[in-house]
């Protein structure tokens, strides 16, 4: 009996719920696989995507949203060997999946502790409530390459924005991988979007983009980079999150600053009477 | 129109010197290039006083003072003690409001029944209401230590220049920043006089700098290496130049800029409350509001009955003279302004919006402009899509309140805009919908210490006012 012959997996975008190759029909050898380069094309393509999946994410309740949270992490939990079999830690993998849960109860919690009534001078109702800012892009930060990446999608997405992100350039197979995860947790198409390849080719043109409302620089480790992203994004003002130091401990308290940061305060105003 | 005797506030109240230095470290200087400007009245033209124009040393010598003032003073003092100064400044502000008021409409023409109702009350209360955060910092949901940031540098305009200084100075005081403010070039006067008032307070010296001069000493200032927290209320285009200033730095940023906010009135809106907040949207302020109600959308079945409304009301604004107290509508803020209200006002007309405005008898001297309504307009127009800043009604119709959420969200803005209908779940449903961040049903431009107001998309980012208004100035 001859040994059998293993069945390979292509590593490809997700885009809009799909797993599309580039559209520049381009890949990089990277961990031992032939990954997809993605272009500023496909960068564009994942904005439409992220664009058109915001009414129904940001409109569907926080209970729905929290519930597919967990979901994703009841399928992470699932999938723990096949992270560990990419090189990633199987602490890290537990911390990641951890991690959806903590977020996943944060999206009806949010709300009543950032918003609440404001005790106005005067015969008015008035109600400050927190709202998604809408498309956000995202580079994740290089490593850890699981725990990492959830910790910059998850915040993103739990309170109703869509993201696009741009995976760590060198450790690639695992986003890929979360993305089958994220496309069997009933998490609509659209709502999480990744790119593969180079920062300096795909990032530009998500910073510079009319149609995203904010980036979040958390991976960008060269700081000319960073700084030249912050002045494109100047361009529509988009919400910037700067990049965190190299050092940083993803396995510590998150806090709430990266949901926040991502999200407008809508006050409403109603006057009372008879 | 019923004849009014004029009643004009007198001037004898408040005494304004003929020039002034700019406030560094407690005391006034003289600028290191002897530069200066002059502030004037829109209303007449007349010369108020001489201003210093603050250069690059004198930034730099008032962020130096900031420093060690946040090194040596504000920043170890005790959050008790820092709220008892700013109760102070609250209080003087109230004792001496008259002389504020009066002031702040000469310098910048606003009626002095809204700097004496609408600016200084809420200027006022706003230092008041950041006065009890000082010592109450840990509860305020910026975890159990929340940190200042440093020094801020603060730039402001000139539709409410005592109440932009208030919404910027209260709360990063409060929050144990010290700060240098840059006025506008235009309405430098109210900000000397709370200089003054720090002094009265016994505020100590070099927490509150103010740094008179136009564009380039706010440049200045924003670039300055020792600044860790730029806030700038302003235009789109400016905030957009500070966003690309401090890219790569640490200095943490927050923006109020431009507005084009939709006031949508339903079918079902009683008119006549409907058409006063139409009025109090757009011409409150002279217009000179980034939160204005500068675009009418209103229901096609209704759009007749709130247009006759509107003019007939528009025929009762008087325009005139910012210190009588019957005036409705006070001067322009400068030449500059007008100039590019008749720019875009003349753009709306030859692009084929109909333009009407009441008859309406203006000053000879000083900046002036008739209340003006366009009707005809489409979402392609100039008028409806850029951000005029003066008394000018752009006025488009929808018929399903699907179409108004579109239209109202169909712009780079949003700050801000009306809904009118006596319909509670409508009322709702649009604010879910509308992309802006203040929304007033059934009421329009109102404001309070307590409550955020700031923007979505190319209004800008952060929060102003509340609990959400720490925020800008702590290190969370």
């Amino acid at each position: 009996m001859s040994e059998r012959v293993a069945v390979r997996k292509t590593y490809k975008l997700f885009i809009g719920g799909k797993f599309p190759r580039s559209e520049s029909g381009r890949s990089y050898l990277v961990q031992s696989a032939n990954v997809s380069l993605a272009s500023r094309k496909d960068a564009r393509d994942a904005v439409v995507a992220a664009r058109a999946a915001v009414k129904g994410w940001a409109g569907a309740t926080a209970y729905n949203r929290g519930q597919i949270l967990y979901r994703v992490a009841e399928m992470l939990e699932g999938r723990r060997e096949q992270f560990v079999a990419l090189g990633v830690p199987g602490d890290e993998v537990d911390a990641a999946t951890d991690r959806w849960v903590w977020y996943a109860g944060w999206s009806d919690k949010l709300p009543q502790v950032y918003g609440g009534a404001n005790p106005v001078a005067g015969p008015y109702f008035n109600l400050s409530a927190p709202e998604p800012t809408g498309v956000v892009a995202v580079v994740a930060p290089e490593a850890p390459a699981l725990l990492g990446l959830v910790s910059v999608i998850a915040p993103a997405i739990v309170t109703g924005n869509t993201v696009v992100v741009a995976a760590s350039p060198a450790a690639p197979l695992a986003a890929v991988t979360l993305a089958e995860v994220l496309a069997t947790s009933d998490l609509p198409g659209g709502v999480v979007n990744i790119l593969t390849g180079r920062l300096p080719e795909t990032v530009p043109t998500l910073a510079a983009h009319m149609d995203v409302n904010a980036i979040d620089l958390t991976g960008v480790a060269d700081p000319e980079l960073a700084a030249d992203l912050e002045v494109r994004a100047a361009e529509n003002l988009k919400r910037v999150l700067r990049p965190v130091p190299d050092d940083h401990d993803w396995s510590s308290d998150p806090g709430v600053g990266r949901m926040t940061a991502l999200l407008e305060t809508k006050t409403v105003w109603h006057p009372k009477g008879i | 129109m019923f004849e009014y005797a004029p009643a004009p506030e007198s001037r004898s109240v408040v005494d304004i010197k003929p020039s002034y230095g700019l406030f560094i470290d407690g005391t006034f200087v003289d600028p290191a290039d002897g530069g200066s400007f002059k502030s004037i009245n829109p209303s007449s033209e007349e010369v108020l006083a001489e201003i210093a124009e603050g250069g690059a040393q004198d930034v730099d010598r008032a962020v130096r003072a900031a420093r060690k003032a946040y090194d040596k003073v504000w920043g170890p003092m005790p959050g008790r003690d820092r709220a008892k100064y700013l109760y102070r400044i609250a209080r003087i502000i109230q004792e001496r409001s008259r002389e504020l008021a009066v002031l702040e409409s000469l310098d910048n023409g606003k009626p002095i029944k809204e700097s004496r109702d609408v600016d200084l009350p809420l200027v006022a209360a706003h230092f008041f209401y950041y006065a009890g955060w000082a010592d109450k910092l840990p509860h305020a949901g910026f975890g159990a230590n929340p940190q200042p940031l440093g020094v801020a540098a603060q730039v402001i305009p000139w539709n409410f220049p005592l109440l932009m200084l208030a919404w910027k100075i209260a709360p990063a005081l409060a929050a144990g920043n010290t700060v240098v403010l840059k006025p506008a070039e235009t309405t430098p006067l109210t900000a000397l006089l709370f200089a003054e008032i720090c002094q009265q307070a016994e505020l100590p010296a070099g927490v509150v700098n103010i740094v008179t001069g136009a564009g380039e000493t706010g440049r200045a200032l924003v670039e300055h290496d020792g600044v860790d927290k730029v806030a700038f209320t302003g235009s789109t285009d400016v905030g957009r130049a500070i966003a690309r200033a401090v890219a790569g730095s640490r200095k943490k940023l927050t923006l109020e800029l431009g507005g084009k906010a939709a006031n949508i009135v339903f079918d079902d809106a009683p008119v006549d409350q409907a058409v006063e907040g139409i009025v109090n949207g757009i011409f409150f302020n002279q217009g000179h509001v980034c939160c204005a109600g500068s675009r009418l959308l209103v229901q096609e079945s209704v759009a007749e009955q709130v247009l006759d409304s509107l003019k007939r009301r528009m025929a009762q604004l008087r325009v005139g003279d910012p210190l009588d107290k019957n005036t409705d509508i006070g001067a322009i803020n400068s030449a500059a302004q007008l100039a590019r209200i008749r720019e875009l006002t003349e753009a709306g007309a030859a692009e084929g919006a109909e333009r009407w405005s009441p008859p309406c008898e203006l000053p000879d001297r000083g900046f002036w402009f008739a209340p003006t309504i366009f009707t005809g307009v489409t979402q392609a127009h100039r008028i409806a899509r850029e951000e005029i800043f003066g008394p000018v009604l752009s006025v488009l119709t929808f018929r399903t309140p699907a179409e108004a959420v579109e239209k109202a969200n169909n712009t780079p803005y949003g700050l801000s805009a009306g809904i009118w209908t006596e319909k509670g779940s409508r009322i709702l449903w649009m604010a879910d919908r509308l992309r802006a961040g203040v929304v007033w049903a059934n009421t329009f431009n109102k404001f309070d210490p307590t409550s955020p107001f700031g923007g979505y998309k190319e209004s800008g980012y952060g929060r102003e006012g509340g609990r959400h208004g720490l925020e800008a100035y702590l290190n969370v």
